[in-house]
């Protein structure tokens, strides 16, 4: 039985706004299928009263004082940007 | 072949005081060795040689004066590509940011510029860090200098082969798995992955946030000491860097390790390790006996799930952080997008290597309803697990000992056809990066010419006996003396 169908690879790639050919979502079908089964290796164990780690470190809330600084140059911004036009991001348009 | 960079940093700085060299020499002396060996190499993604030259000119003004004193005042550094370095191309090894020129230094970057280093250039990795070979570069497979058919290890190649080659003194790389350990033994370095929280992230382009740590990769322990000092402590604009003290490592280098407890995991000589490796491990836990130190075979029973826990939860980070590659704020953008969506995805797609895109899937799986609770949670819970057999082991031994890799750098081309197998080379370094604890790769012998490493893993933040223990193995055994015979 497989564990991931071809349509929920196509779903996932498009929440992970992945691009995709009938071809790749074919080969991404068994990869995943592999790596999943891989890891049900651990339902082996069972952590019904393990606490969850998402941190190493003992660290509460890290919080800063509200303070503005001095933010980056706009030139500087847009330097890297593919596209701009008068101090905007340019992007396709998103209204009809 | 006789090079600057046999010296260590110390007996560098002490010629440069006494001006028996320049800045401009060592610098020069990257660029010549650089030219010379590069091309069989291929460790460097961009060079900043103009930049470089020019500020090795002016700081050799100051060599006698005050302004010099600092220990790595003129070092050459090379710098892993996922750091980004104000006005030098950072591209992460990914077509998607080829032509990306940062706007800012990470702190670890404006740190090197405090301790006056000097950037030779950005070194060569897996795409966003994602492999243990290099050969996931967007751009170039760099070679093992020790065997230019074999692999430098990964997914800090650049850096560990950059160093054994002797095109810079030492490196800055990353570890989210073994990325920093694995390349050094692989390349017969040292390198060490900090505590988590030890060293800023900030401006380290990110693979998995609760994983990743900036370290060093030098010829010496010594070395390796005076370059975290350098990169190491809190960081206002990481929140994850700790605000934990930075003792003076180099103190701890004292060759002492009598009544030292080592634990050795029997999951870590287990099979799948080589014999010649398991041997290597055997014969430097004599060296550490002879030099006072005692050790017992001990259990981290939940090793085996550590593979399959660093797969879901480092994906699933992954799929998150690269979400900001979109083609729209800089970077790659798809030409002729239909609509914003199409931008998107098409620009992801044209961008993104095979082995991203597969953690992307992956990743985006284990997080998406429906999934959450039975992968990503699921692995967060075998994480605690993994974190207490550390946890326990370390409330009776100072350090835990055993293989960097459980082989030799391996051929180009052998691991790429299944991602398993190439995921397995990782299996005695990820637990570390699970627990957060520090790691380092030293020299401990040599199979068929290439080079192996011995792995000591402290308690969190106890870096300093890392580096003792390290230090003393270094100094008792000849490993580290050898070199390529590039």
């Amino acid at each position: 039985m497989s564990r991931i169908s071809i349509d929920q690879v196509k779903h996932v790639a498009h929440l992970a706004r992945l691009a995709m050919t009938e071809e790749e979502a074919k080969a991404y079908t068994e990869q995943l299928d592999k790596m999943i089964s891989f890891a049900e290796l651990l339902n082996e164990l069972d952590t019904e009263h393990v606490e969850p780690t998402s941190h190493v470190l003992d660290m509460k809330n890290v919080l800063r004082e509200d303070k503005a600084k001095e933010g980056l140059p706009q030139e500087e911004v847009l330097k890297n940007a593919p596209e701009h036009q008068d101090g905007y991001i340019k992007v396709p348009s998103i209204i009809e | 072949m006789v090079s600057l960079f046999d010296h260590k940093v110390a007996e560098l700085h002490q010629l440069l005081h006494k001006k028996e060299i320049t800045v401009t020499d060592l610098v020069s002396e990257s660029y010549k060795r650089i030219s010379e060996v590069e091309d069989q190499v291929k460790a460097f993604l961009t060079l900043d040689e103009e930049r470089a030259r020019e500020a090795a000119k002016k700081m050799d003004e100051k060599i006698g004066t005050d302004e010099a004193k600092g220990l790595l005042f003129g070092m050459p550094i090379g710098v892993k590509d996922n750091i980004v370095t104000k006005g030098l191309r950072t591209t992460s090894a990914s077509k998607i940011l080829e032509n990306f020129d940062p706007i800012y230094d990470a702190t670890v970057a404006s740190k090197l510029h405090n301790a006056e280093t000097i950037t030779i250039g950005k070194l060569n990795m897996d795409e966003f860090a994602m492999g243990s070979s290099n050969e996931n570069s967007g751009f170039q497979v760099t070679r093992n200098p020790w065997n230019i058919e074999r692999v430098p290890g990964g997914s800090s190649g650049g850096s560990a082969a950059s160093v054994a080659a002797g095109e810079v003194l030492f490196s800055l790389g990353s570890d989210t798995g073994g990325s920093i350990r694995q390349p050094a033994s692989y390349c017969g370095v040292v390198g060490l992955k900090p505590t988590y929280g030890r060293v800023s992230r900030f401006g380290l382009i990110a693979f998995a946030s609760s994983l990743d740590q900036i370290g060093p990769i030098t010829r010496t322990v010594e070395d390796n000491a005076y370059l975290l000092q350098a990169i190491s402590g809190l960081d206002p604009m990481d929140s994850t860097s700790a605000n934990v003290d930075v003792p003076s490592y180099a103190e701890s280098l004292t060759g002492d390790v009598k009544g030292l407890r080592i634990a050795v995991p029997k999951e870590y000589l287990a099979k799948g390790v080589d014999e010649e490796v398991r041997q290597s491990v055997l014969d430097a836990l004599k060296v550490l006996e002879k030099l006072g130190a005692t050790w017992e075979e001990v259990s981290l029973p939940h090793s085996k799930y550590a593979l399959a826990t660093y797969y879901l939860l480092s994906s699933s980070e992954a799929s998150a952080n690269l979400a900001r590659f979109d083609g729209v704020r800089y970077g790659y953008r798809t030409a002729d997008p239909e609509s914003l969506i199409d931008l998107y995805k098409k620009t992801r797609a044209e961008g993104f290597g095979d082995e991203v895109k597969r953690r992307i899937m992956l990743g985006t799986f284990a997080l998406s309803s429906g999934y959450y609770d039975a992968y990503y949670k699921k692995a967060q819970k075998v994480r605690t697990l993994i974190k207490q057999d550390f946890e326990k082991v370390f409330e009776k031994y100072d350090v835990i000992i055993g293989p960097t890799a459980p082989t030799p750098a391996f051929k180009i081309g052998e691991n790429t056809s299944d991602p398993l197998t190439m995921y397995a080379n990782d299996i005695l370094t990820i637990p570390v990066n699970l627990a957060g604890v520090p790691g380092i790769s030293v020299p401990c012998g040599f199979a068929d010419g290439l080079p192996l490493g011995l792995q000591i893993i402290g308690k969190h933040f106890d870096e300093s006996t890392v580096y003792r223990v390290a230090h003393a193995f270094e100094q008792a055994t000849e490993f580290h003396k050898q070199k390529p015979g590039l």
